[in-house]
């Protein structure tokens, strides 16, 4: 009988622990910028950099319907299909959001309700951004046209749909943020703008570095960069570190803007839309990104 | 002596002609064909770039050698040429045949009009290469994989 109520506690404590552990952990008052401080003119560049027109705008949208951000595409993964939310300023998106709610949403995972959100939507990413640029995205995205609406649930398989089971999933592999390619000491100005816009805003890991676990895990930061199953079941995401990437750095640049490669090959797949955000950036962010792009270790393998 | 002369030609020329019986199957057409694009869309963008020096004779014959490869181009995708010879051929091609079809016909169109159009000088030459070479991606964003 003791035995028992020992065991009972020895539970309770476990159920407890877990959930304190798994509980949404908002980011710090400090950590983010103060109301109204956001400029909407800045924030574009953000947003292009940011790629988020690619999951909240309408599928295949062109010209001003990319600013229109209702919920976009179904994202179909292993997992199941995922539903890009509304994000334009209308209350059935943006609407009733602070910059604080905007901000743990973009870099800690956590909704407006303070669920967790699936890591679909690229948070361990965008948790590099700076607090400013988080402001500037915040008021440019309030400056959007509205769109009425709210997207359709995820359709998730077990045990992915246990929304709890997230909170588990970042004690485990969401890390902490900050800079994740070794860069020599002397790496030059546009080598670290690269850095930032690659591995905060830009979120290019997401897909070109493989995860562990199975795709389930974290990204696996020893192969970063090395190329990845596409995340949409089919093909490869090629390797873009200078082991598989030779082309030269206004090459890369000119990649970005124009989606030929120095072959004119032309972009394909799910690389167009990101290509066609870039193309929006202005001359030196692309530049910035290419130079960075060529000072990371090659790694030759990303399976 | 002479039999087994008869069965080396037989095997020698066996050796030569399998190999190309195999370049003229569809998919490796449909390879062939597109690095033709290749080599043309390359040949105006250096145009463009100022890589080479702009030809006014040259840029036409872009054209309507493109318009020439998507004349041909839907036609080499019949249902027993989706795996083999490292095809990057996307299902979606098989799956939606009406969109691809809509795609290679836009090409078609896209190429076909800037064939007609006088594209004498670089600038007009820019903005039909523009509109063609849009083509490319669309089209690769939907129904091409790439292998790695």
């Amino acid at each position: 009988m003791k035995a028992l109520t020992r065991l009972f506690i020895a539970i309770l404590l476990a159920g407890g622990a877990a959930l304190l552990l798994t509980r949404p952990k908002p980011l710090e008052a400090t950590a983010i910028a103060p109301d109204s401080s956001g400029v909407s003119a800045r924030g574009e560049r953000i947003f292009w950099a940011g790629g988020c027109a690619s999951c909240h705008a309408a599928t295949k949208a062109k010209g001003a319907d990319r600013l229109k951000l209702g919920g976009g595409a179904p994202l179909e993964t292993p997992f199941g299909t995922f539903h890009a939310p509304n994000i334009s300023p209308h209350i059935d998106g943006l609407g009733g959001w602070t910059l604080a709610e905007f901000a743990n949403a973009m870099q800690r995972g956590i909704g407006k309700s303070g669920r967790h959100l699936y890591p679909a939507f690229p948070y361990t990413s965008y948790a590099n951004m700076t607090p400013g640029d988080i402001a500037d995205l915040y008021a440019w995205l309030k400056s959007l046209p509205p769109v009425a609406g709210k997207a359709s649930e995820n359709q998730l398989s077990f045990p992915y749909n246990i929304r709890l089971g997230i909170g588990a999933w970042k004690l485990a592999f969401a890390g902490t943020p900050g800079p994740i390619a070794p860069l020599p000491a002397n790496a030059s100005e546009a080598v670290r703008r690269g850095q930032y816009l690659v591995e905060g805003p830009g979120h290019c890991g997401q897909c070109h570095t493989p995860r562990t676990q199975n795709g389930a895990g974290k990204l696996d930061t020893t192969k970063w960069l090395a190329g990845a199953a596409n995340p949409d079941g089919k093909g490869r995401i090629p390797n873009i570190t200078p082991a598989a990437l030779k082309w030269t750095a206004p090459e890369i640049a000119d990649y970005l803007a124009t989606g030929f490669t120095p072959e004119y090959d032309s972009v394909g797949g799910t690389m167009v839309e990101v290509q066609e955000n870039m193309a929006k950036l202005p001359l030196e962010d692309r530049a910035a990104i290419a130079a960075y792009l060529k000072a990371i270790p090659a790694v030759t393998s990303g399976k | 002596m002479r039999h087994s002369r008869l069965i080396a030609a037989a095997f020698v020329a066996t050796l030569f002609t399998v190999p190309t019986f195999a370049q003229g199957g569809p998919i490796e057409q449909r390879q062939a064909l597109m690095k033709l694009n290749g080599r043309d869309a390359k040949a105006g963008g250096d145009m463009l770039k100022g890589a080479a020096p702009f030809n006014a004779a040259k840029a036409k014959a872009i054209f309507i050698s493109m318009n020439d490869v998507a004349n041909k181009y839907g036609a080499l995708f019949p249902a027993n040429s989706k795996t083999g010879f490292e095809t990057e051929a996307a299902p979606a091609i098989w799956e939606k045949p009406a969109e691809f079809k809509a795609a290679v016909a836009k090409f078609q169109a896209d190429t076909s009009a800037a064939m007609k159009i006088d594209v004498s000088t670089q600038a007009a030459f820019g903005q039909q290469f523009g509109k063609v070479t849009a083509n490319c991606k669309s089209c690769h964003e939907s129904f091409r994989i790439k292998k790695d």
